[in-house]
């Protein structure tokens, strides 16, 4: 086989796999907009199913909205200060925490879900709140704000320009807030995105965790499926999609423009 | 510009790390207003941990004590010393400009804005960088990095000046410019100013006095020809310029020096005819470094020597030359 004849079979290759990987995504698209999914596209296109959609389980959308926005806030306020403090620290037990706030990820999540009943579940107004979803949020969300930031401070000498602040007369909130914050931001801005979908796309912990009356958008997403209404289904994820795309652009070029650098 | 200057005074400042590590032991010393100091020494000497300890950002084992001219400072953290410090990696922070740069100090203080833009455009011109004023810092040379740093620590108008190690980043042309400016500078400012090098030349060249430090101790104390011509031990001699050692028994004419062990620095050696001299010995290399020829000889005791001076004549490797010391310039360490 000559060069040319090597790179076709590979492009033909990976086509094949990401078409594996796409099609049903685009069929279940598909299936949203259709009239009829068993007929097919000839039965026409609709947008009957996602009206019924935002119809029937709006306020999932909403919901998942406000918990990923409040579980950003919470990761930001916690997640910030935890990776400054880890990155001054330093050595083994820097390490050793930083560890610990990622343990969440690698435990199933049901796993953490059902300790947060065991534990929670006896308070009856936290367990049948919202809250009690947004706090599985933040623990399986944390590490990624900490360690995105921490790997931008790691990157930057920030003690030492923590120090000229210092020596220029600036005391510690004006050299956190001019110096600090500004030269992480980065990070902070890829921690942001990467929680704010992780948070929308959460299921597992969610699944556990949720109540009749706090449903998120995933939630809602496997009731409709199980309630075979395969059309509504599809245009749910067709929304769920047009909300996590940008987001996930904005990542994908956030990461480019780091690369860059 | 600056008329009222800051001594310094440093009472028993020992500084032991949180690991146990011993940085320095306790330093007594004193800097009048408007001395430049420069303090010398290997690295791992603790030389910059001085320099630390008096700008405050580290703190002085119980017991020692910072004043500056007569307010005891040592409690005082370092946003509130008003010290200028200029940093090895300069520390120019990378979300401003180098006009928000330097006037950041001031900017801090909450000086208005006309006061600050006037003090800002006064440091650019006098650091002849005014054709960067919104560069931003990754836009910079190494060189024109050094003078904003320079000009940051200035403008706010410190106390004292801490420089630690700035020219060490630069290559040596550079450094060469910078240094005279850095001394212009200094002088102009009438500014006290405490210099951290690990390089002898630079060294020589800033400071007043030198203060030369080995194993978290002063060695010497004096100004750089003191330091060179009367080194107070051994280390202080070779660790400032080159220095000859050899045995006066090993010499063919050693009856007129009492020491047993000579040193001398590379130019009081003469090359003489053979009937003055105090030894002879082989040629074993030899550089010619433009200004002057530095021989490395090896004598017939197998001691080696390095000669230096404006030698007219080649002296090819191998050949014997006639070597006479003057003998005025013998290194006398104190016993």
């Amino acid at each position: 086989m000559n060069k040319k004849q090597i790179f076709i079979f590979q492009l033909v290759f990976t086509l094949l796999v990401c078409s594996f990987l796409i099609i049903p995504v685009f069929l279940s698209v598909l299936a949203g907009i259709t009239q009829n999914f068993f007929v097919g596209i000839k039965s026409g296109f609709t947008i009957r199913w996602i009206v019924e959609v935002l119809d029937l389980y709006s306020e999932t959308i909403y919901l998942s909205l406000i918990i990923a926005i409040t579980c950003l806030f919470v990761t930001l306020i916690m997640g910030i200060p935890a990776a400054y403090v880890l990155a001054r620290i330093g050595g083994r037990i820097s390490r050793f925490i930083e560890e610990t706030i990622v343990l969440p990820v690698a435990v199933p999540g049901l796993a953490i879900a059902l300790a947060l009943i065991i534990i929670y579940g006896g308070y009856r107004d936290f367990r049948s709140s919202w809250y009690f979803i947004l706090v599985g949020h933040v623990l399986f969300t944390l590490p990624f704000m900490v360690r995105s930031v921490l790997a931008v401070l790691s990157s930057t000498n920030f003690k030492e320009l923590e120090e000229g602040a210092a020596s220029l007369g600036a005391p510690f909130w004006t050299r956190f807030s001019t110096i600090v914050l500004p030269n992480i931001k980065p990070g902070i801005l890829a921690g942001s995105l990467m929680v704010f979908t992780l948070s929308i796309g959460e299921f597992n912990l969610t699944w556990m965790l949720h109540t009749p009356i706090t449903k998120t958008l995933p939630v809602g997403l496997a009731d409709s499926y199980a309630s075979m209404r395969l059309e509504v289904a599809s245009a749910y994820t067709l929304i769920f999609f047009i909300m996590i795309i940008p987001l996930l652009l904005c990542m994908q070029y956030l990461s480019k423009d780091k690369n860059k650098n | 510009m600056q008329k009222e200057t800051t001594s310094i005074s440093l009472k028993s400042c020992g500084k032991t790390f949180k690991d146990g590590t011993r940085a320095l032991e306790e330093i007594n010393l004193d800097i009048s207003g408007g001395e430049t100091v420069v303090l010398l020494g290997p690295s791992g000497c603790g030389k910059t941990t001085l320099l630390r300890i008096i700008a405050g950002l580290e703190e002085p084992d119980k017991g020692g004590q910072i004043i500056f001219n007569n307010e005891d400072v040592s409690k005082l953290q370092i946003e509130k010393r008003n010290v200028g410090m200029v940093f090895q990696s300069y520390a120019l922070f990378p979300n401003m400009n180098v006009k928000e740069n330097i006037g950041y100090g001031l900017k801090v203080r909450k000086l208005d804005k006309v006061q600050i833009d006037k003090r800002v455009s006064e440091m650019l011109n006098m650091m002849h960088i005014t054709d960067l004023s919104f560069r931003n810092i990754d836009q910079l040379s190494g060189g024109q990095r050094q003078r904003v740093a320079l000009a940051r620590a200035i403008a706010v108008r410190p106390r004292v000046l801490l420089l630690d190690e700035p020219l060490t980043a630069l290559d040596a042309i550079l450094r060469d410019r910078l240094r005279v400016e850095i001394d212009i500078l200094l002088r102009s400012l009438g500014i006290t100013a405490i210099y951290v090098t690990h390089d002898q030349s630079e060294a020589m060249a800033l400071g007043d006095r030198i203060v030369v430090m080995s194993d978290g101790q002063i060695s010497q104390v004096g100004t750089p020809r003191n330091v060179y011509f009367n080194p107070a031990n051994e280390f202080v001699a070779d660790f400032i310029g080159t220095v000859n050692r050899i045995h006066a028994n090993n010499l063919e004419n050693f009856n007129s020096f009492k020491e047993k062990e000579l040193l001398f620095r590379p130019d009081d050696i003469d090359i003489v005819e053979k009937k003055n001299c105090h030894f002879t010995g082989k040629v074993k290399a030899s550089f010619f470094l433009g200004e002057k020829t530095r021989l490395i000889v090896n004598l017939n005791s197998k001691e080696e020597i390095t000669v230096e001076g404006k030698f007219k004549d080649e002296y090819k490797i191998g050949s014997e030359i006639a070597l006479r010391i003057n003998t005025d310039a013998l290194i006398k360490l104190p016993k």
